[in-house]
């Protein structure tokens, strides 16, 4: 058994934090620590197999109202130092030019462990158990010649993050959590088709290889194979206009770009205008805008077992909580850490999250879902005399304001008349974000709902990559454009 | 004891750390490799890479500070080969050879255990020196960068009064690369990108980027003064622009966003082997671009490193398309092994890292005058595949976008979202090419920062086509 790497790294925040000085109004110390296992196979031959560490420490300082950081890889008592010398220096010179006096109320006092032990650990499958898997995988994709790649690929991470600070924090959160992806391209002449499991890196969970290692997943796999070669001879997805029924694969993205995006508040505020954008929301709608249909009902949540982004406090000490984003259609509070809080006068949620010790939190998506309704998806169906269900993305791209958007997904099938047709390829929609939610006429019940994640959410300057989580039930959507692939 | 320093004495002391940082770093990489190749048993291998960087990342909204700090960070990946069969550790890397050395000689033990555990790989990539290569290079390149406890001031200075945002990411960034035949490369680079936009009060913006590894002043303020001028363009009545197609010329930030797609499974030639590549229907000929389009990887201009993780250096200049035509592909030494063609040193991911685009005939005061009526796009955002084997790439409109009427700037305009393929707006719809181009910097920061950028003129393009 070695799927997690040994390291020789001792973390004592306490001592970390008491090793420092700094004239400063308030000094913090968080240090991460993360161990991803990736192994990978393409067509049962190994593509990847390692292991990456991470470790280092973030200190922040506040000095006149201004927080400055020092992040180092360097955990030695002069590499502390340095990195603490570094954020004086830069809240010094930043203090005249801050954008907001903030005091240590952006910082509240935290305290004790919060330890997500997976059922089954990550250490649980040796490096050879986890390549016989993902081999077998790509075998039972390759159902024929026309399967021309397989691929399955497996990452398992293992997170720790300690915070201590000046005014008396001094916590610790650790979890696990997994990703498989695997996909089957498929290949007839010059038309190309891949087929995966619900999309690309979406089955990301928090908790170990008991997400992964499910009692479906074989004939998950194989279906995915049949599919890949199904759509060679699936005609393109029609070109018109119809009723649109997302499953929560797909539901996972829009719920992503449209609902957990324009909500951020940094973004509202402006701080992303020159990167990731800003909001067609405005600091007025909070409260009043009818951002969708009365059965719309958007949580932040992140205290749901097994999904990826659950956590006890943010990465500023905010205890976690779930909170209504969106009830009964209406906008109620943004995602906003303390510090957009304060600047906004707005309500938020803690979301105040870094993705790892060299960069600084940032107001971000934790868990983001859609709470379910009442309808079945045999009974959902039976309403839609013109519909396509659409199933696991595969093309995203939204505007600056996340309000135009254009969604593609890897696979398909026609409602005719109250009943699932043919199979149709490289569909694709697109709409705007209120329109779009303003036509949710069906929200399926709870045996449609599903969870799933991704691993690769990008914003903020510096970059950041974080993982996010998402879960929904079958959703439908009246009159929307949508249409197929080719030139 | 409260440790007390005046900024200037730090920021001194800090210029100081840098140079002794990098000697350190460049010591303790050697050292490893050193080390590695003491440890080396007949029939192992192995390459190592290190990516470090000393950073200072101010990030600005609304000419005021939002966050600011400074990141040291470095992590070397070793990748072990023995028995058909590979593995890897990737590690934190400080440059203290005590600590260092602590995490990478266990790193190696259980890379030792695990290898065994693996099924062959048919595809690995033995190092090895090409035959008369020396197999080492260095390439060091100072800068002269604004201290860190000015730099601030310096920036938002000359911006107040304006509706500024951005990110300034400034400082010594390092890659390198060894392996068990002796090879060695190492690229270290100060630098600084400022990456910014200023905003109007209807929310219109325009785009900024400042790049280079020497700070000038004068060419700051410069450089804000031109992109305050476009923002005054800006302050006209927006017009809404309905879909279809329009006559369309992309300016050379704009261009850039199209040519990253072609690092995303389409010049790469285990893309196209696999399957999804657009660049399969150049190959078998049912396609071709536009005789004016020229895609290159160019390492002559020095901003990136020339090697690869396999310590392969690339040309200095490797034509992908050329008039049009697919004469190469970016290979790397894993895609030569598998499918039996040589390697052009090309990254693992085999995307571009020194794309340009050769310019064309169109003068830059004749742009619009060209374009007659139809958009001037100064930017695009957030690209994707709509339908990756086909070439259609869908997007949006940002920043500057204007309607222009018999070669006038009319109007800006509300963002569009487009959907066209390459084989359209490179192809026969490919109307001229500016004969400036303009380097668009690398500006990512995702991990660390990001070296280099691509080189691009502009382009004329007829229907060009906008969906929503």
């Amino acid at each position: 058994m070695l799927s997690t790497p040994r390291t020789t790294v001792r973390i004592e925040p306490q001592r970390m934090l008491q090793s420092i000085h700094a004239s400063a109004d308030w000094v913090g110390l968080r240090v991460v620590k993360t161990t991803e296992t990736l192994r990978g196979v393409r067509d049962q031959k190994p593509k990847a197999n390692g292991s990456q560490v991470r470790y280092g420490a973030m200190v922040e300082v506040l000095v006149d109202g201004q927080v400055g950081y020092g992040a180092t890889v360097d955990l030695s008592k002069k590499g502390l130092q340095a990195a603490a010398d570094a954020a004086v220096l830069q809240a010094q010179a930043a203090a005249a030019w801050g954008l907001y006096p903030f005091t240590d109320q952006i910082r509240p006092v935290v305290k004790g462990n919060q330890i997500a032990a997976p059922e089954r650990a990550l250490d649980s499958l040796s490096p050879k158990e986890i390549n016989d898997l993902l081999i077998r995988i790509c075998y039972t994709l390759k159902l024929s010649d026309q399967i021309i790649q397989t691929s399955a690929t497996a990452i398992a991470t293992q997170r720790e993050t300690w915070f201590a600070s000046s005014n008396g924090s001094d916590a610790y959160q650790s979890s696990a959590s997994v990703v498989m992806d695997y996909e089957a391209t498929a290949k007839d002449g010059l038309v190309t088709q891949r087929r995966g499991a619900n999309g690309w890196f979406a089955r990301a969970y928090q908790g170990g290889w008991e997400w992964l290692l499910t009692p479906q997943l074989w004939e998950e796999v194989q279906r995915t194979g049949e599919q890949a070669i199904e759509l060679l001879t699936a005609p393109e997805c029609p070109s018109d206009t119809r009723t649109l029924v997302l499953a929560p694969d797909q539901m996972m993205l829009q719920l992503h770009e449209s609902v957990g995006h324009p909500l951020e508040l940094d973004r509202i505020l402006g701080d992303e205008r020159n990167y990731a954008g800003g909001s067609f929301v405005q600091p007025k709608d909070f409260g009043h805008l009818s951002y969708g249909s009365p059965l719309m009902n958007v949580t932040f949540d992140p205290t749901v077992q097994g999904e990826l982004a659950s956590y006890g406090s943010d990465d500023t000490g905010v205890t976690a909580r779930r909170e209504h984003l969106v009830k009964d259609g209406v906008l109620q509070r943004g995602l906003g850490s303390v510090e957009s809080q304060l600047r906004s006068g707005l309500p938020g949620v803690a979301n105040a999250r870094a993705c790892s010790w060299n960069r600084p939190p940032i107001d971000r998506m934790a868990n983001i879902n859609l709470e379910p309704g009442e309808t079945s998806f045999k009974e959902m169906v039976s309403k839609i005399e013109k519909g396509v269900f659409m199933q696991a993305n595969s093309s995203w791209s939204i505007d600056d304001q996340r309000y135009k958007f254009q969604f593609g997904c890897e696979y398909a099938q026609l409602i005719e008349n109250g009943e699932i047709t043919k199979t149709v390829r490289n569909p694709n929609y697109r709409s705007t974000t209120s329109d779009f939610w303003k036509s949710l006429s069906q929200v399926g019940d709870r045996s449609t709902w599903e969870m799933f994640g991704t691993p690769v959410c990008g914003k903020g300057e510096p970059n950041q990559i974080i993982w996010v989580g998402h879960a929904s039930p079958v959703c439908a959507f009246d009159n929307i454009e949508v249409f197929g692939g080719g030139e | 004891m409260i440790f007390s320093l005046s900024t200037a004495a730090v920021a001194s002391q800090s210029r100081t750390l840098a140079t002794e940082r990098l000697e350190l770093w460049e010591q303790t990489f050697n050292r490893l490799s050193d080390a590695l190749q003491g440890e080396c048993r007949a029939g192992e291998h192995f390459t190592l890479s290190l990516v470090a960087e000393d950073s200072q990342f101010t990030r600005m909204n609304r000419a005021r500070v939002r966050q600011s700090g400074q990141v040291v960070d470095g992590a070397v990946k070793l990748t072990w080969i023995a028995n058909q069969r590979t593995c890897y550790r990737d590690l934190p890397f400080t440059g203290n050879w005590g600590e260092d050395w602590a995490a990478v000689k266990p790193a190696l033990n259980d890379l030792r255990q695990e290898i065994d555990q693996l099924p062959e790989d048919p595809f690995i990539v033995l190092p090895q020196r090409v035959e008369g290569s020396e197999g080492k290079s260095r390439a060091v390149y100072r800068g002269d960068l604004l201290d860190r406890d000015r730099a601030i001031a310096e920036l938002l200075g000359p911006v107040q009064g304006l509706d500024f945002v951005g990110i300034y990411a400034a400082g010594l960034s390092v890659r390198a690369q060894s392996d068990s035949a002796g090879q060695r490369h190492w690229f270290a680079t100060e630098s600084f990108t400022l990456d910014y936009s200023l905003f109007d009060l209807k929310g219109q913006a325009v785009k900024g980027t400042f790049a280079d590894r020497t700070w000038d002043s004068a060419a700051y303020k410069a450089n804000v003064a031109r992109a305050q001028q476009q923002l005054q363009l800006m302050d006209r009545p927006v017009k809404a622009v309905s879909k279809g197609q329009y006559r369309t010329y992309l300016a050379p930030a704009a261009m850039s966003e199209l040519i990253l797609m072609m690092s995303w499974s389409c010049t790469s030639e285990a893309a196209i082997r696999q399957g999804g590549s657009p660049m399969e229907q150049l190959r078998v000929g049912k396609r071709q671009l536009s005789p004016k389009f020229t895609l290159r990887e160019n390492f002559s201009r020095g901003l990136v490193p020339q090697f690869n993780s396999d310590s392969e250096m690339a040309p200095d200049n490797l034509p992908l398309i050329e008039r049009g035509k697919l004469v190469n592909t970016t290979i790397n030494g894993r895609t030569a092994q598998e499918y039996d063609v040589v390697s052009n040193g090309a990254s693992d991911s085999e995307d571009l890292r020194a794309a340009e685009v050769d310019g064309g005939d169109l003068a830059e005061a004749d742009i619009l005058k060209a374009l007659d009526t139809g958009l001037y796009l100064s930017n695009l955002h957030y690209l994707n595949w709509s339908d990756r084997p086909a070439g259609r790439i869908t997007g949006m409109t940002r920043y500057a976008c204007f309607w222009v009427e018999q070669g006038e700037i009319v109007a800006p305009i509300h963002d569009l979202r487009f959907d066209d393929t390459l084989f359209n707006f490179w192809g026969d719809n490919l109307i001229a090419l500016t004969q400036k181009q303009e380097l668009v910097p690398a500006v990512d920061t995702y991990e660390h920062r990001d070296l280099g950028g691509t080189w691009t003129p502009g382009a004329l393009i007829e229907d060009f086509t906008y969906t929503l």
